[in-house]
């Protein structure tokens, strides 16, 4: 689960990372105020679930309060289209009103799961303010990279280390080893995958600030965590995907035109494969989990139909912990309540197929059996609408 | 022999008493499996599917000699779980569990380490369906009749894409020496490796498949432990070729956040250290026939 760069200050200012004074703001009235508080100069932040916002107009200085209010208002509302955003955006909700800072230098720093040492690792570099992907592709000697001991937690002198290592100097070396101590305790106490200052900044006087912060949470642990769970915030989420797990369904849209209904991750991904390699483009990924009712598959079979672009569904369950006969009564229930009217390819296979296979047949309805999964991915693309020529 | 579980293995099940957690022993005492006890704190002297119910671990290997647990436990309670089976002296744990915080797991690996190697639980999972030697016994949800017993290893994250690549084999008249799934977490029990070492040192398995999927180095890891140390033959297939990068499918794991975790970059990786890549997920029990008649033909 990701949080707003506002929000991740606000918490690792908590555990001691110095951050720049800032606030919050809704409307260009609220931005100008903001700006009145701080002093200008001031940069204005565009506050979406995604990093790269520099680059596409989502931050700026601003010199007087009429250039934060005029920029505020062409922000609010805006969507911007980051790398990392994908195709459709995040729309601007809320901006965050900084006071300036002098840069000296900037540093990356990141904390992540390495699934490697399976700990919690530090990557840090004295070039910062690239994307970390950059980082490593263009200046892969500058990255330090310390691996920490979940009993012993982040020691000081790997701390000290890291600094030193980082070319920094005199009272830097203090406020460096803060700046780890609080992001480790973040990270460890709050549950989190991520927490990436970048850049964290040495000013002109000489000090470390964080002038960006992004923290990711693992969602396996909000039951732990309800001040991370309120930090959510729906309008940055694909609106389909949260209506898919708030039913026990995992969902990912993508941009194909065959809609996907099947069981368990690897096979969901493994058809999804094979249905690329018939030809076709997959329009979702959907687990629809274990011991699916009828219902669920209902509402699988909603969440799939709520993206426009797919033009046929394929339905493809391995059952053994579901069992075929509920998922068949799912498909024929789903057919009649949401008044099908596009091709279903149905392939059951594993706990109680025959009876599954018999109710599909003897539904009367249109739909197209599949015995296996070559057969159910061939099917799945002869059966979709043929686009219409140029 | 098979690997982890045989007939002889004496099953206790951690979380017996609930709803899935009898559904699910039920079923592998039909197909044979040696349920010896459950444990659920609180239940201790009841009886549930005429076994008997202990408070703790420790107590129902005491009272068993179970060697092995499977584990029904909710994710809250599920770490502790297993590091209770742990210093029970448990050999085998099988987790199926789905959605533990990441930190339990580095928490739960920590522990283990406290054990000397002789003394080691070997935790599979969590996320996974469990293992099952056919016609010895399961642990686990799988629907056992898609196996047919044989000579050939089955490793995989993904419960369903396992019983797909079983139920290929079967159809070509394959069977199954063992079948582990190893889950879809980032952080896992058991690895790849670690499953591919015991098939190869078990006189009942003649040649392994491999099912991946994008996401985590252990598919490489898995590579270089083939080409340096294994004989037997070995066919794989990573899922994931449509998946886009940064998303996650599913799986915790499932995702694409560094360089080589890829589904392409995957096979290249298998390709290289001389495991037979299956190119499509419809063709992996053809793919282990072909490693098996080149065997055969070697």
């Amino acid at each position: 689960m990701d949080i707003h760069e506002h929000q991740a200050k606000d918490i690792l200012a908590g555990f001691g990372v110095p951050v720049p004074k800032g606030g919050l703001a809704y409307s260009p009235e609220q931005a100008a105020y903001r700006a009145r508080e701080l002093g200008l100069p001031c940069v204005v932040k565009a506050q979406i679930h995604s990093g790269g916002r520099g680059e596409v107009g989502g931050v700026k200085v601003c010199k007087t309060e009429a250039e934060v209010r005029d920029y505020a208002a062409g922000l609010l509302g805006k969507t911007l289209v980051t790398k990392q955003t994908g195709a459709n955006g995040k729309v601007v909700h809320r901006l965050w009103v900084e006071e300036a800072t002098d840069i000296a230098q900037e540093i990356y720093l990141g904390f992540v799961l390495d699934r490697k040492s399976e700990r919690i690792m530090i990557v840090a570099s004295g070039h910062g303010g690239m994307e970390i992907e950059d980082l490593a592709h263009e200046d892969p000697d500058s990255l330090v990279r310390m691996v920490i001991d979940p009993a012993a937690g982040l020691v000081d002198f790997q701390a000290r280390e890291l600094a030193f290592r980082l070319g920094l100097k005199g009272k830097q070396i203090g406020q460096m080893m803060t700046t780890l101590r609080a992001c480790y305790r973040a990270y460890r106490d709050m549950d989190a995958m991520m927490v990436e200052i970048n850049p964290l900044a040495v000013t002109g006087a000489g000090d470390l600030v964080a002038l960006d912060a992004k923290m990711s949470f693992d969602t396996n642990a909000l039951f732990r965590r309800p001040q991370v769970a309120a930090l959510r915030d729906p309008a940055q989420e694909d609106a389909r995907e949260a209506m898919a797990a708030d039913n026990g369904l995992a969902y990912v849209g993508l941009d194909g035109d065959i809609g996907c209904i099947i069981n368990g991750a690897g096979l969901a991904m493994a058809t999804m494969d094979m249905i690329k390699l018939a030809g076709g483009e997959p329009a979702n990924f959907l687990d629809i989990g274990g011991g699916a009712s009828p219902e669920r598959v209902v509402t699988a079979f909603r969440t799939v139909l709520s993206d426009p672009n797919v033009g046929v569904i394929l339905v493809n369950i391995f059952a053994g912990i579901n069992r075929c006969d509920w998922i068949a009564k799912g498909v024929v229930q789903a057919y009649k309540e949401v008044g099908l009217t596009i091709p279903v390819v149905v392939r059951l296979s594993g706990t109680n197929v025959e009876e599954g296979r018999r109710i599909i047949r003897d539904s009367g309805l249109p739909l197209i059996s599949a015995d296996t999964l070559a057969e159910a991915a061939e099917e799945a693309v002869k059966a979709r609408p043929q686009p219409v020529a140029a | 022999m098979a690997i982890l579980i045989t007939e002889e293995t004496r099953v206790l099940v951690q979380g017996m008493s609930g709803r899935i957690g009898q559904f699910h022993t039920q079923e592998m005492i039909e197909a044979g499996t040696n349920v010896v006890a459950g444990v659920t704190p609180g239940k201790g002297g009841t009886t549930v599917l005429n076994r008997p119910q202990f408070d703790t671990v420790r107590e129902a290997v005491e009272a068993t000699g179970a060697d092995a647990a499977l584990l029904f436990v909710p994710p809250p309670f599920a770490a502790d779980a297993m590091m209770e089976a742990a210093d029970a002296g448990i050999k085998t744990a099988v987790c199926v569990t789905d959605g533990l915080p990441a930190q339990d797991m580095m928490k739960v690996k920590r522990f283990l380490r406290r054990y000397p190697r002789e003394k080691k639980m070997r935790l599979i999972g969590p996320n996974c369906a469990g293992i099952i030697s056919p016609g010895k016994g399961f642990m686990g949800i799988m629907p056992p009749h898609i196996y047919t017993p044989g000579r050939v290893g089955i490793v995989g994250r993904s419960g369903t894409l396992g019983y797909e690549a079983a139920s290929q084999m079967s159809a070509l008249g394959i069977g199954v020496s063992s079948s582990i799934g190893i889950g879809g977490d980032p952080i896992n029990g058991s690895s790849f490796r670690d499953i591919l070492e015991l098939f190869e040192n078990d006189p009942e398995t003649d040649a392994v498949i491999m099912i991946g999927e994008i996401g985590g180095p252990q598919e490489a890891e898995a590579a270089a432990f083939v080409r340096d140390h294994m004989t037997k033959p070995v066919a794989a297939y990573v899922a994931g070729l449509s998946a886009p990068k940064g998303r996650k499918m599913g799986h915790a794991g499932a995702i694409i956040s560094a360089f080589g975790e890829s589904a392409q970059e995957k096979v290249e990786i298998l390709q290289e250290a001389g495991i037979t890549v299956a190119p499509n997920p419809s063709l992996m029990g053809e793919t282990v026939a072909r490693i098996l008649s080149r065997k055969q033909a070697a």
